[in-house]
């Protein structure tokens, strides 16, 4: 239930992001998430990828900061309080999100969490029977 | 241990009888051959006659940078072509570079100067010496490299750059030694630690220069290569590396002062400074022949201290320079040297070394960014742990140098690295 999450350090400089995309693409890794925090002079990626460790390797040849962190992938259906009722259950459960970001598919949603302590939120989520992403849905083999 | 006895332990009298009868010698030369020299005396009134010995030195004119300049590329020669049997140059960054030019006796001097230094750092024929200083017109690489020969330990000539190989041969031929840049150093150090080769490297000392260091950044050079780590100092002008060098007990460098003679000077009324006090150091190399300058102005404030020292030695020790005052830059009226701001960097455990200073002039307004690679190991995916990063290298710069600085996080070896000696000055100011 954990997902490896990719952080790629960016200076603000034009066609780094393209060039990125470029080297993940020529070595067939799936960009299945992305996110983009956003400071004044620099930026840094986040991303879900169907081939972590290819992924790290690559980049780090390319000369990008990379760094791996463990998130949560929740699945809500796409539709109105889909999202509230999984919050509330977190907030009630005193825990605190570091950033989060989301995207649909059809009826559904995923929503990438990230805590200070995943397998923590992760049995809590569970024992809400709310439904997570699998490492095996997202990695490709 | 000591190279030359009696000449690095010598009475102080005998150096200084030493010292006046090769400066005599020196004047008559540059008197002769040199016009720039003859006019300039002229004009102070001194003839060769009237200089006896080191007692007549403070009356002699100055040599500074741009006489070098003005005088390119041979003008302030000794020798003529045909004695000349080496050319060197310094990478100017602005204008033309400065040139010097070596007899065989000049090279001579400068290996048994660097036989003395590498002596200083524990090296003996039984060492294995990695010379990664750049070959070329930099004096670095070819004055280090021959006096590695002249100790009889084995030189690996490899040059500047290619880490990969420094690596590879310094496992493979056991490399007990290595003389480069202390940016080089430390930049070596990280790839040996990342690489794991920490076990599989000989490494007992190491002899670096050509930029100036801090104690910080020594004690990590120590720490990620497993050596002492000695400085080593000299400027192309007086002959190259190998003016002055740490002996074990690391308390300032001895000069080689049978040939090059120091003197501080307050930079201001040019007096002649007692021992003991902070000016610009100033250097007459009474042995050379090719380019003997008569009290060439360094601009590296420090200071001079007599007594003998611990390790032996009788040769005059000078203080670390906190940096050139080439390398000092003057912002909204406060003096900055950058190897504070690498102090600052190195105390903290979360960035590198590697940073770069650039100075704008806006609206008369001078604004200071210091560009601060982040560390592959260290740095989070989360702004705002970033964020207070910045906030705490900007308060820690401020409260060093006195003035606020803009903090910029940059990628990992984004900031560029020529000859193993960091870029870390773009001063953008049209002054």
């Amino acid at each position: 239930m954990i997902i490896r999450q990719l952080s790629v350090f960016l200076e603000d400089k034009s066609g780094r992001l393209t060039e990125l995309t470029k080297i993940l693409a020529e070595n067939d890794v799936n960009i299945s998430a992305l996110s983009i925090a956003d400071a004044a002079d620099y930026g840094i990626i986040r991303m879900v990828v169907g081939r972590p460790d290819l992924a790290v390797k690559v980049l780090k040849e390319h000369g990008f900061s990379v760094n791996t962190t463990e998130v949560a992938c929740l699945i809500v259906p796409n539709k109105p309080g889909g999202l509230y009722k999984a919050l509330q259950i977190l907030t009630d459960n005193k825990v605190d999100i570091d950033y989060m970001y989301a995207f649909d598919s059809g009826s559904r949603a995923t929503v990438v969490i990230r805590t200070a302590n995943i397998p923590e939120v992760i049995k809590i989520l569970q024992d809400h029977k709310l439904e997570l992403l699998k490492a095996s849905q997202v990695y490709q083999v | 241990m000591i190279w030359d006895k009696d000449i690095e332990c010598a009475d102080r009298e005998i150096l200084r009888e030493i010292q006046s009868e090769r400066l005599v010698k020196m004047v008559k030369r540059v008197y002769d051959n040199v016009p720039f020299y003859h006019q300039k005396m002229k004009e102070k009134g001194i003839e060769p006659g009237d200089v006896k010995g080191v007692d007549q030195l403070k009356h002699l004119p100055f040599t500074v940078k741009t006489d070098l300049r003005d005088n390119y590329p041979f003008g302030l020669f000794s020798a003529p072509q045909s004695e000349i049997v080496r050319l060197h140059a310094s990478s100017g960054t602005t204008g033309k570079p400065i040139v010097a030019g070596y007899t065989r006796k000049d090279l001579e001097i400068w290996s048994e100067v660097i036989a003395r230094s590498l002596t200083m750092a524990g090296i003996t024929r039984h060492d294995i010496v990695q010379v990664a200083y750049g070959y070329g017109l930099f004096t670095g690489g070819l004055g280090v490299h021959y006096g590695v020969e002249k100790v009889g330990a084995s030189v690996i000539p490899i040059s500047g750059g290619n880490t990969m190989k420094q690596l590879q041969l310094m496992q493979d031929f056991g490399s007990t030694a290595i003389a480069c840049t202390p940016s080089y150093a430390a930049f070596l150090g990280e790839s040996i630690i990342k690489g794991g080769l920490r076990g599989k490297i000989k490494l007992k000392t190491g002899v670096f220069g050509a930029e100036p260091w801090t104690e910080e950044m020594r004690t990590q050079i120590q720490d990620m290569l497993g050596i002492k780590a000695y400085d080593i100092y000299g400027l192309t002008e007086v002959i190259g590396p190998g003016v002055s060098m740490e002996c074990e007990h690391q308390c300032g460098s001895h000069i080689f002062e049978d040939h090059f003679i120091p003197e501080i000077i307050d930079p201001k009324t040019l007096e002649v400074l007692p021992h003991g006090e902070l000016g610009e150091l100033v250097f007459t190399p009474v042995s050379k022949e090719g380019m003997p300058l008569l009290r060439y102005r360094t601009r590296d404030l420090t200071r001079l201290h007599v007594e003998k020292c611990a390790c032996g030695r009788t040769l005059i020790r000078m203080e670390k320079c906190l940096g050139r005052s080439d390398d000092m830059l003057i912002i909204r009226g406060v003096n900055v040297f950058p190897s504070q701001v690498e102090s600052v960097l190195l105390e903290m455990s979360e960035t590198s070394p590697h940073y770069q200073l650039i100075v704008t002039r806006d609206n008369n307004l001078d604004a200071l960014e210091i560009r601060v690679e982040i560390d592959d190991q260290f740095w989070s995916d989360e702004v705002k742990v970033l964020e207070a990063l910045k906030k705490r290298i900007s308060h820690n710069i401020s409260s060093v140098l006195g003035i606020s600085a803009t903090i910029k996080l940059v990628e990992p070896r984004s900031i560029e690295r020529s000859e193993g000696k960091a870029k870390r000055v773009i001063d953008n100011r049209h002054i």
